[in-house]
């Protein structure tokens, strides 16, 4: 579903928690008839939003240690404002952007969107956020650009877990044009109708629902335009084992687990892992004569 | 009770603090968002420090001159394995949901599992035959050829938990040092050097004697060769 809000006014202030808990229960069930083509049909049956708690206290930010649990004890050192985003590269307006500016100059969604970690875990998470898309028309990128290349911020006194080198810091990610033009791809600025927390990628945060997770970079600083496929962290980390693309594929296991199930958060018994995790009748095209198991 | 079944009993008590722990954190909903993962981490976390500290009974009793230690050596395996198993079997029913289909993929295709796997199986004829019964019935020296099982198991344990972690390995490279501290201060000077036949209570002789085994090392040059 596909909730358009008023642009000038933070979205925490709009409406209470407990409101907006039974407004969720209203559209849930009107979901079927709002139904849009492009947004995924969610929450399907049997497919309830993960918890708050547990969607801001399990997670994967190995800059604040490679706990699941360290991001949430660790990230209040993250000081997510003021915060600015550069935008660069093959394209006729590099700008670099307040963070807020851009919160406000593109009207927030709620997108409710399944997270499939390559751990084989998962949550459903109603993020905030809006395509990627928009801000990248705005800033016209040139017949060259063919991927678009995030990076992290790299301060090792906000982010203490890059005092260790557990990967190469800063983190960095990269998707194809089309796949960042996709309409399901988000640039997100909070969840459950909050500002995002430190823990899940404040202040602004890539979210990519058809990809494993960790495609979908946090903290982003700088978003440029390139004409070749851009280093990722873990496909350099571990090449065998991590792909530039890494769509989630119940086919091609990792290879020391396999990823064909997977544990949804909060629910006892391991689901089977969807093609494209659910996504695709609307992403599956964009691979149309790829050997997905070679370019995993 | 005399006083070593009391100090037994105490090392089997304490030996089940972290089990009980566990499950005063799952009553008390204190497993966090994964808590199948949680509790399959700590019990596997639990067995190899245990299996480590079954290794560690010989080396620390030859520095300390305790030789009493060997007497809760037993004792501390079966601990170990105690933790072994309730690992498995959440692995099998909890988190597999007992779909041996997936099981058996695992356990065939995953080097980690595979290991894992393997250490677990060598265990069980040690637990089994960890009776006073089977040592005389085996006899001291193949009960203690098979009981050098304990070496590959706990190997095969920390090797698991190495292959398992992604990105950082700072525990389980922490838990193979200490491994292959215990196992290098089994290295014997040479049979050239100054002692061919060195001081030793082994496990046999504990278990063989009994009660009549007490600080006076027992020699046995059978036993020279060591793993």
């Amino acid at each position: 579903m596909l909730i358009k809000r008023p642009p000038d006014i933070p979205t925490s202030e709009i409406t209470d928690e407990r409101l907006f808990w039974r407004r969720r229960d209203f559209l849930g069930a009107m979901a079927g008839a709002l139904a849009l083509h492009l947004v995924p049909r969610l929450p399907q049956q049997g497919e309830k939003l993960t918890s708050f708690e547990d969607i801001t206290t399990y997670n994967n930010f190995y800059e604040f240690g490679t706990d699941k649990k360290d991001p949430s004890r660790h990230a209040h050192t993250l000081r997510p404002r003021p915060w600015s985003v550069r935008v660069e590269g093959e394209i006729k307006k590099p700008k670099v952007y307040d963070v807020d500016e851009v919160i406000r100059r593109y009207p927030a969604q709620e997108r409710v969107y399944r997270l499939r970690c390559v751990e084989a875990w998962s949550m459903v998470i109603p993020w905030l956020g809006f395509p990627l898309a928009s801000l990248l028309r705005d800033v016209e990128p040139t017949s060259n650009a063919k991927f678009v290349a995030f990076t992290t911020l790299h301060d090792p006194e906000q982010m203490p877990g890059q005092k260790r080198g557990v990967l190469p810091w800063p983190y960095v990610e990269g998707l194809r044009l089309d796949e960042a033009m996709h309409p399901l791809t988000l640039l997100v600025h909070g969840l459950y109708g909050k500002p995002l927390p430190n823990q899940n990628g404040a202040p602004l945060r890539l979210v990519v629902p058809w990809k494993y997770g960790f495609k979908s970079i946090k903290s982003i600083v700088r978003i440029r335009l390139v004409r070749e496929q851009p280093p990722t962290t873990w496909s350099m980390s571990a090449p065998n084992e991590y792909g530039f693309y890494s769509n989630v594929n119940p086919d091609v296991d990792h290879p020391r687990w396999s990823q064909k199930r997977e544990r949804r958060i909060g629910e006892l018994r391991r689901r089977l892992t969807l093609p494209f995790n659910g996504y695709a009748d609307q992403v599956a095209s964009l691979y149309t004569g790829m050997d997905l198991r070679r370019t995993f | 009770m005399n006083r070593r079944g009391w100090l037994q009993a105490g090392v089997v008590a304490l030996g089940l603090v972290p089990l009980a722990w566990l499950a005063a954190d799952a009553f008390g909903d204190r497993l966090g968002a994964n808590p199948i993962e949680e509790i399959t981490h700590r019990t596997g976390d639990w067995t190899i420090r245990f299996l480590l500290a079954t290794l560690a009974v010989t080396p620390l009793r030859r520095l300390t001159g305790w030789n009493w230690l060997i007497k809760f050596r037993r004792t501390i395996g079966l601990i170990a394995f105690s933790y072994a198993t309730v690992h498995f079997l959440i692995y099998i029913g909890l988190d597999q949901g007992f779909a041996f289909a997936y099981i058996g993929e695992d356990i065939a295709k995953r080097p980690y599992i595979t290991v894992g796997f393997t250490a677990f199986v060598f265990l069980i004829p040690l637990a089994i035959t960890s009776t006073q019964g089977w040592v005389r019935r085996l006899g001291g020296k193949r009960w203690n050829a098979l009981h050098r099982l304990v070496y590959v198991s706990a190997a095969g344990g920390v090797l698991h938990y190495l292959w398992l972690v992604k990105g950082d390995q700072v525990t389980p490279v922490y838990y193979a040092a200490v491994l292959v501290l215990l196992l290098a201060l089994r290295i014997r000077r040479s049979p050239s050097a100054a002692r061919p036949v060195e001081q030793r209570v082994d496990l046999l002789a504990d278990a063989s004697r009994g009660a009549q085994i007490g600080g006076e090392p027992l020699h046995r040059p059978d036993a020279r060769v060591q793993p």
